[in-house]
């Protein structure tokens, strides 16, 4: 997966945070932004990207890029109409 | 917009993840005003849960000292707090729960001489009494002035709540125009209680009130919901809107909150004794008249 050329409105970096703090730091910033505006996270290996990307899609959000980075994982998240 | 401390995500992180809250819906927890009224049976448990869920204001009516035999159902209350009056002892339990929660004691019984100004700083108003007295001052005092209003009542096994949306749907008075006659419902020191009851009915009216705050979900208000711990039945029964009621009806009576005596044959009996702040309604009262409800 390429990383799409789009600009992030926030960055957060969730590393170290475990589940399931990460999500909820990554959905209490999603809500304070407008659809369909993009966030930026990093997330560990192991249950963190196992368990954020799934539980933001369910809440609405769409997921447009995840990739390896130095050790941890970086996802662009778009935020969905509906949070 | 309140910016929450890592800590209170933490503490708020398992309200935050569903969907149905999440962040705004914490704030409003946060921002909310309730009055609990009575620290007793269903008052502790009510207390209790909207204190974890971090409700910024709790405001907790009670003119009482804790008692030995409290201990049983009212959870807030601890052996050495026999004695003390019960705001004081709740008011500590919640704070040390969640320092969050601003807890306003008020240490007073509700007459219809301050009624409305103790409700009037609330938002949403819960009944935890254990008197018919009380429960009608109550009612009138929050459809007077268009507050919503939980209640709940416990004796022996059995429980009942229901919520009440002034001008939105029936009142207690609907349900029940008057008082029973004294000494008619016997109360928890006379006929007993199940101590898990008041957990039963004062967790369920906590969720009410967590509903009303956030919005979500259909609440009692129209509705009785009855249950009986013996045969684990849980009934919601429709409570139409009477026309005629005198409080909420459509050519009220009641412009005011006024006191009923408070004698009956329980409380003359135990008058020199502090009463216990729970009791409830038998099926026979709750059943009401012939026709008025409608099993659903």
């Amino acid at each position: 997966m390429t990383t799409p050329t789009v600009c992030a409105k926030a960055s957060l970096n969730l590393r170290g945070v475990a589940c399931p703090m990460n999500y909820v730091k990554t959905k209490l910033r999603l809500e304070r932004m407008a659809p369909g505006e993009v966030l930026e996270i990093f997330i560990d290996p192991g249950a963190p990207i196992r368990n954020v990307p799934r539980s933001i899609t369910g809440d609405g959000h769409r997921v447009l890029a995840c990739e390896p980075e130095d050790g941890v994982f970086r996802l662009l998240i778009e935020r969905g109409p509906d949070a | 917009m309140i910016e929450f401390t890592d800590e209170q995500i933490e503490r708020y992180s398992r309200h935050i993840i569903l969907k149905e809250v999440g962040g705004k819906g914490q704030e409003k927890i946060a921002a909310a005003r309730v009055l609990v009224i009575g620290a007793g049976g269903l008052g502790c448990p009510v207390a209790y849960y909207l204190a974890a869920a971090g409700v910024g204001t709790l405001g907790i009516v009670d003119s009482d000292a804790v008692d030995l035999s409290n201990l049983q159902r009212q959870i807030l209350h601890h052996t050495p707090d026999v004695g003390r009056p019960k705001v004081q002892s709740a008011g500590e339990k919640l704070s040390a729960l969640n320092p969050d929660v601003r807890v306003v004691p008020h240490r007073q019984r509700l007459t219809s001489q301050n009624v409305l100004s103790v409700i009037a700083d609330y938002d949403i108003v819960v009944d935890g009494t254990d008197n018919f007295p009380a429960r009608f001052l109550i009612n009138d005092a929050c459809v007077l002035s268009g507050k919503p209003l939980v209640h709940g009542g416990i004796l022996r096994f059995e429980g009942q709540l229901t919520t009440i949306l002034p001008g939105r749907g029936p009142c207690y008075r609907c349900l029940f125009p008057e008082p029973p006659p004294p000494g008619f419902v016997p109360s928890c020191q006379e006929a007993g209680v199940l101590g898990a009851i008041a957990g039963v009915i004062g967790t369920l009216q906590a969720t009410e009130v967590l509903k009303l705050i956030l919005g979500i979900g259909e609440t009692l208000a129209g509705y009785l919901l009855t249950v009986d711990l013996l045969t684990m039945e849980f009934r919601r029964v429709r409570i139409p809107k009477n026309a005629e009621c005198e409080v909420c009806g459509e050519h009220p009576s009641i412009l005011a909150p006024f006191d009923y005596r408070r004698r009956t044959i329980n409380h003359a009996r135990n008058a020199r004794r502090p009463r216990s702040p729970v009791v409830g309604i038998p099926p026979t009262h709750v059943a009401g008249p012939p026709g008025r409800t409608r099993i659903t």
